[in-house]
Formats: structure tokens, C-alpha cells, sequence
């Protein structure tokens, strides 16, 4: 396999706390890869860094082999990385189709086609001409999808896709994204929604304090020493037990 | 659990009865009953979005819940304000910090006091509290902006402690701190709980807070799905299912 993302020894601090460490993250064409950790572990860091929101520190970012750390956001966009964000980014004084014009002004009949197909694809075409701001949490994640998925980017980073959406709504977007994958769509999500996760992804990677510290299928992960570690947290010691004989 | 057991029989401060609550259109405790005893530690873990915050807004009556009871000494809570909540005895130290970074430690804990109306009694508990933290105290005349994060943490505590609280609140004191600063942080609940305070923690640290903890419980999805002594529910090897999918009693 290809990879068709990678960071490579990424490190951005904010004020003195190392928020990403020496980050290395391998994504490869045509997968599902998750990225999950506790709360704080780096996951939205290493988005922003890929994404050009944030500048790294050191090390670098490749996609397709080509270097792309620290460029703009919309110079990443433009080599093919889309991405969701956990708070989703729509204009609610818009109408959902204009939403998903917002990107090619011009308005013409087949941005306007494939945009409708889009919504149409994610589920939400019968809400084009409602404004965004009366979507549910859940349709508004949709639209983001959706958007993204007009400039038909190479990988799509979804920033919890799941989180505070409904059940069935999460196996939608789960069918979508698999529906997706199996026409070749490459991702990376990060989710705290385990079932969600382990269900989806190929490969899953778990950072923690900023550093990658496992990798590999969701059946392995699961029963990771390291990664329980990670979630659980470090355990101070035995005074307290002490105490208690 | 049994009345006849041995050992950690206490009554409960705190019972929560079949706790319903959420916001918007969705319910993010769906069920949730514990009892909290008194004199112990109880802590709250799971995994994100478990509703560990969600049972503290409401226990606090930042949030009304929709159905089910939370009782503080046989007292119905559910639907009071904060402010009532508060009068009652429930303190809590917030996720956040919380501190008034422009005005001085002993300023900040003076505040603390500032619903007993009473300013000889809330100079007695100060006193009471810097005797009780010789370290707070030696931190009093400096602006809680300085502090670092541990120390304002503690100052939070010495805060709460002001009302002298029959039930005191909190929400995931390690956020954000050093391991070695945790230490201090967790050394300093357990020298509150010694002295008298019934606590009720929720912590992200699982390990380090049920270790400190006489009672356990673990949430997952808006329901608790273990429960026991802090010890055993730290040895219970379910709990690592809970956080990382494929769970037990899932569904």
C-alpha cells in the first residue's frame, strides 16, 4: 500500500506545553484510518497542523509524497486535503445550497448540479433551500461532508463526525463514509465514539500527550496495554490502599 | 448493595434516582442512579461524553433535569436554583478554573464565604482554612493570576471549603496538571475527605482518582455500568472494555 499522508515528527507547543511531540501518523490510500486519544492527547493539533491551521513547530507534513508543512489553509485544500471540524463551520444566515456554493461563486448549473448531488449522497437534498441555522447538530455535520466533498479531495479528515449526533444518524454517516471508502475515498477521523471507530476504520492510531503510542487494527487496539494506559490514566500508587489495610 | 455488608456502611448523602437529563433534543443521562456516602470519596469515570458533567450541572442545578430525583439528606435538589442548591451545602470546584486572577489568594477565598454574609464568621473560617494549608496561606497576599495551575487548583478547594460543605463537588481536578502536581492536588482530597468532607469526584485520571476513592463508578453513554468499592472497580478488568468499545452489557 501507498501512503498517501504522513507527519512526520511533528511538534508544536503552546505556551510551554508540548501539545503535539514528535508526531508521526502514517495514512494510506483508499483506508479508513482513525486517529483516537484522551482528551488534550493532540488529536484536533494535528488536524489544525495538516490542515495549515496551525504551524508546526518541526518536523513536516507529506502528502502524496509531497512536503506540504505550514502551507495555507486553502493551499491545502487546493492539493486535495478536506476536512470537518468538531464545531461545525457553516454560515446559518444561508440556505444550505448556498452553503455549498459558497466556494464557486459564479453559481453556474453544474456547481449548482453537483452541489444537489452532494446533498443528495449525505441526505439532506430535500433541506437545500432551508437555512442552515435550522439544521439539526447532526444535518449540519452532513452539510459539512457534503461540502467538503464538492472539491472531491484526495483524504478527508473528519473531526468527530459522530459526537453529540444521534444513533441513527451516526449509522448514517457511517454508511456514507463506507459507501465512500469503497469507491476509493481516503480518511482520517478522529472520534471518540469507540463503536464508531473500531466499527469504520482499517488501521486506528492512538496518541497521548502528543505522541503516537500505538498503531494498528481496531482488534488489536482494543486490548493494547499502552492504549488502556492511555484512557485510564497513570495510577499514582498504593497510598491510598495502604491506608485502607 | 447489601445493608449487612461490612466495613465502608455509611448512609448516603447524596441519592440519585433514575436521572434523566440532557440538552436540546437528545437525553444525555439516561438512567443514572448512585448513592454518595458519607465521609467517603465517590468517583465518577468513563469515557467521554459519558455524561460525567452532565450528572454534576445537574446535581448543582445548572441544569434541570427531566426526570428522576437527586436527594441531598432526603431533600429533592432536582429543579432548585443554583443559588438554593448552594445554600443546601453543595459546593463545586468547576472543570475551568475559576479563581479571580486580579485579586489576591485570600481575597478569592474571602468570596467563598460571600453567601454566609457574615463577615467575623468568614474570618474565622479563613483563618481555619489557612490553618488547615499552611501553604495556601504562606500564597495569601498574591494575585491568583500568579499562581500556577496546581496552586489555584488548591486555592479552589480552600475556596469550596469556606461553606463548609456537606457535599463538595469535583470536576476533574487533574485537568490540565503534571503528574507530580497531581500528586499534590489528590494529596490535598484526601486530607479534606480525612477531615470530614463528603466528597463526590469525577475524574478523567480513572486510575489515580478511583485509587483515592472509597467508592467507584463508571459511566458509559449516559447510564452507569459499574459500580463497587473504588478498589474494585479499579481491578475490574471490564472497565478498559467500557472505554475502548466492545463493552460489557452494552446496548
Amino acid at each position: 500500500m501507498t501512503v498517501l499522508l504522513r507527519t512526520e515528527g511533528v511538534r508544536k507547543a503552546y505556551g510551554g506545553v508540548h501539545a503535539l511531540d514528535t508526531c508521526t501518523v502514517e495514512v494510506e490510500e483508499g483506508s479508513v484510518a482513525g486517529l483516537i486519544g484522551p482528551n488534550g492527547s493532540g488529536k484536533t493539533t494535528l488536524f489544525n497542523v495538516i490542515t495549515g491551521y496551525a504551524k508546526a513547530d518541526a518536523g513536516h507534513v507529506y502528502l502524496a509524497g509531497r512536503k506540504i508543512t505550514n502551507l495555507s489553509p486553502d493551499k491545502v485544500f487546493a492539493l486535495g486535503i478536506g476536512r470537518t471540524f468538531q464545531l461545525t463551520r457553516i454560515f446559518a444566515s444561508l440556505t444550505v445550497l448556498e452553503n455549498m456554493l459558497v466556494a464557486s461563486p459564479n453559481g453556474r448549473a453544474a456547481a449548482r448540479r453537483r452541489a444537489m448531488e452532494q446533498l443528495d449522497f449525505v441526505g439532506i437534498a430535500g433541506h437545500h433551500a432551508e437555512l442552515a441555522g435550522t439544521l439539526s447538530y447532526g444535518q449540519r455535520k452532513l452539510l459539512e461532508l457534503a461540502y467538503v466533498l464538492v472539491a472531491d479531495p484526495a483524504v478527508v479528515l473528519l473531526d468527530e463526525p459522530a459526537g453529540g449526533v444521534n444513533l441513527s444518524l451516526v449509522n448514517h454517516i457511517a454508511d456514507r463514509i463506507r459507501e465512500l471508502n469503497a469507491a476509493g475515498k481516503t480518511f482520517l477521523i478522529v472520534e471518540h465514539n469507540m463503536e464508531f471507530v473500531m466499527g469504520l476504520c482499517d488501521r486506528v492510531t492512538v496518541l497521548d500527550s502528543g505522541t503516537v503510542v500505538a498503531s494498528g487494527p481496531p482488534g488489536i487496539i482494543r486490548t493494547d496495554r499502552r492504549v488502556l494506559d492511555a484512557y485510564l490514566g497513570e495510577d499514582l500508587g498504593p497510598e491510598k490502599a495502604a491506608e485502607d489495610e | 448493595m447489601s445493608q449487612t455488608g461490612a466495613g465502608t456502611q455509611a448512609r448516603s448523602v447524596l441519592k440519585v434516582t433514575d436521572l434523566v437529563a440532557g440538552y436540546g433534543g437528545g437525553d444525555v443521562l439516561r438512567g443514572v442512579s448512585l448513592d454518595v456516602a458519607e465521609g467517603g470519596i465517590t468517583c465518577v469515570v468513563g469515557p467521554n461524553g459519558a455524561g460525567k458533567s452532565t450528572l454534576m450541572a445537574s446535581i448543582s442545578g445548572l441544569l434541570r433535569p427531566r426526570l428522576g430525583s437527586i436527594e441531598l439528606d432526603g431533600r429533592n435538589l432536582a429543579g432548585m436554583s443554583p443559588r438554593q442548591v448552594l445554600r443546601l451545602g453543595v459546593v463545586q470546584v468547576t472543570q475551568n478554573h475559576s479563581l479571580f486572577r486580579d485579586m489576591t489568594v485570600r481575597e478569592n477565598i474571602e468570596l467563598g464565604g460571600y453567601i454566609l454574609g457574615d463577615r467575623a464568621l468568614t474570618a474565622r473560617r479563613v483563618t481555619a482554612v489557612f490553618e488547615a494549608f499552611p501553604d495556601i496561606a504562606g500564597w495569601a497576599g498574591k494575585k491568583a493570576g500568579s499562581l500556577s495551575g496546581g496552586q489555584q487548583r488548591l486555592v479552589e478547594f480552600a475556596r469550596a471549603l469556606m461553606l463548609e460543605p456537606r457535599l463538595l463537588l469535583l470536576d476533574e481536578p487533574s485537568m490540565g496538571l503534571a503528574p507530580k502536581i497531581l500528586r499534590t492536588v489528590f494529596a490535598a482530597i484526601r486530607q479534606m475527605n480525612a477531615a470530614g468532607t463528603t466528597i463526590l469526584l469525577v475524574e478523567q485520571n480513572a486510575r489515580a482518582g478511583l485509587r483515592l476513592s472509597s467508592h467507584g463508578v463508571v459511566m458509559e453513554s449516559g447510564r452507569v455500568r459499574l459500580s463497587g468499592s473504588g478498589r474494585e472497580v479499579l481491578e475490574n478488568p471490564e472497565i478498559g472494555a467500557l472505554y475502548l468499545g466492545g463493552a460489557v452489557g452494552a446496548g
